[in-house]
């Protein structure tokens, strides 16, 4: 035993020596975790939200470890130094643990400052990552700048976007049994099975459904937001490098649940301008009979007819077009 | 009672209360028919295309199970030439698979006009009674009945409805002569796997938003391409 683990009529100076061990292990444990493991914690890098998002994890686990190892540390000297068998009597055992001031102030303060600091600091990440990839609704609470904007023009059929630009793009995701499309308002509208969007661009996804619930997430982009029929949910993220990602559906919505997913790239910005502007030549024809562009569409519970159109021709009326000449 | 005799007693009861749980949840875990796979790589030479032949109908009729008024795919066997109730296939890797689909059912307007656009074929396209489209205009003429969609194959393909107001519109699969559509495209089947499919239009009748019945019971509206290497 060392004089710093004495005090000064030679009893072991406990308090001391548990904090040195804990010290120690705790330094040890966060280096180790910030070597080994924080790197690959998900969802990765792809988006500024998935960085900001795996940094603000590792925070939280840097601050746990120490947490952690001081309960285990002073369980662990307890049952070795103040076992039955050993010495019951010892300062910190039994009541006088129990009568300690100082071990009961400490306690709480370290436990409320902690709390304290990790409510602020999750506070702030959400603030600054614009709702931190999580759908924040129609109306969203923080939306980056020029947001606003890009979504108004997106309704009028005006928004612009081009390599280099910093204009934000918005992208539609629309659920259905049991798949995402996407459309995108900037390209003349058109609607596709692919996710695809530019890097170093922030991105407004706005989630809606055409029939029952379902969850758009963005798993490497760190996007998540639900998709309910007749609301607009708005989730951003700023995409960084290239990339490939994976969309799932998060929301139990039927027998094809499972299959409901999609591989999504981050292509760089003069990649994903071609690739755009080629779709939307390919699918002209088509995009031509979607419906205008617009934040919700209103299915019904019709049938196959559904509503995505305004529902004047219904199938099974006797006044509308069905039976007439099929084009030849 | 004995503690023996107690004990066996709650043992039993225990038992009971498994078995009944266990046999209700695989009741709702098999509401359907089981489908089998239809193999189209027996005697199939290496880079030779495949060809499979599927009907749709609106009503599958009481030749088929439990539910015949339900809607439904049905596969012709092609070691029999007969049409089956089972709507997956094992089919070799990479191969071109030349579909034909006879569609037998009424159409409407798509809830998603996106499924109305022909993808993921070869050269995109597909044919209706022999003539080539890119796109079908569900808000004209008979609407679409059906899709046939593989998902993770980009695969889409509306299947054109029949004329809804006709007096011999088929109720009993399998169809025959009865008045149909016929719907050809090729897709190739890429790498070993098991890639779902499915139709995309809401066709269970009577059911909310149209998703129920035959379209959320497997081997109706779906049913999965096995492929193989």
């Amino acid at each position: 035993m060392t004089n710093q683990s004495t005090n000064s009529t030679g009893q072991v100076h406990h308090l001391r020596r548990m904090t040195i061990i804990w010290v120690v292990l705790s330094v040890v444990g966060d280096v180790l975790f910030s070597i080994f493991v924080a790197p690959h914690v998900p969802p990765g890098r792809l988006s500024e939200t998935a960085a900001n998002n795996q940094n603000t994890f590792n925070v939280l686990m840097e601050m746990a470890i120490p947490v952690l190892l001081g309960v285990w540390v002073y369980l662990s000297y307890s049952l070795i130094v103040w076992g039955d068998k050993r010495n019951a009597s010892a300062a910190f055992s039994g009541a006088a643990a129990r009568t300690n001031k100082t071990a009961q102030v400490s306690w709480i303060v370290i436990t409320s400052v902690t709390i304290l600091f990790l409510a602020a600091y999750g506070s702030f990440a959400v603030i600054t990552e614009h709702g931190s990839g999580g759908g924040e609704g129609p109306n969203p609470a923080w939306a980056p700048a020029g947001a606003l904007k890009a979504e108004t023009a997106a309704l009028v059929g005006k928004a612009t976007w081009s390599p280099g630009s910093k204009n934000v793009l918005p992208v539609q995701v629309i659920g259905q049994q049991w798949k995402f499309t996407y459309r995108y308002p900037t390209f003349g509208g058109f609607e596709s099975p692919q996710l695809i969007v530019p890097a170093d661009t922030t991105i407004a996804f706005n989630v809606t459904s055409l029939d029952v619930i379902h969850s758009f997430w963005a798993y490497q982009l760190d996007v998540k937001a639900d998709a309910n029929p007749g609301v607009n949910d708005v989730a951003f993220t700023e995409t960084k490098n290239p990339g490939n990602f994976i969309v799932r559906c998060s929301e139990l919505c039927g027998i094809w649940h499972g299959s409901m997913y999609n591989s999504g790239k981050v292509e760089s910005q003069a990649d994903f301008e071609n690739w755009a502007t080629t779709t939307e030549a390919a699918n002209a024809a088509n995009t031509a009979l979607l419906p205008a562009f617009a934040w919700t569409y209103t299915p019904d519970a019709n049938g196959a007819d559904g509503g995505y159109y305004n529902d004047t021709n219904d199938p099974y009326s006797t006044v509308e077009t069905y039976g007439s000449k099929q084009p030849s | 009672m004995s503690l023996t005799g107690r004990l066996s007693t709650a043992i039993g009861l225990f038992l009971v209360a498994v078995g009944l749980i266990g046999w209700t949840l695989m009741a709702f875990l098999h509401p359907g028919t089981d489908g089998g796979y239809t193999n189209y790589t027996v005697g199939h030479a290496a880079g030779a295309p495949v060809s499979v032949e599927l009907q749709s109908v609106g009503s599958i009729g009481t030749g088929y199970g439990d539910h015949p008024t339900w809607v439904s795919y049905l596969q012709k066997d092609p070691a029999t030439g007969k049409w089956i109730h089972d709507t997956s296939m094992i089919l070799p890797a990479n191969t071109v698979v030349h579909m034909t689909i006879l569609n037998y059912d009424s159409g409407s307007p798509l809830r998603n006009q996106e499924w109305g656009q022909v993808q993921g074929t070869i050269g995109n396209t597909a044919t209706l009674n022999g003539k080539s489209f890119k796109v079908y205009n569900s808000y004209t003429g008979n609407g679409v009945g059906h899709t046939f969609a593989v998902p993770s194959l980009d695969v889409s393909v509306p299947m054109i409805g029949v004329n809804g107001n006709l007096t011999n519109i088929c109720g009993q699969a399998p169809c025959g002569s009865l008045p149909h559509n016929t719907i050809t495209f090729s897709f190739k089947t890429g790498a070993p796997g098991s890639y779902n499919w499915q139709c995309f239009v809401p066709c269970g009748l009577g059911y909310l938003y149209g998703n129920g019945g035959g379209m959320s019971t497997f081997n109706y509206m779906g049913g999965f391409l096995k492929v193989v290497a």
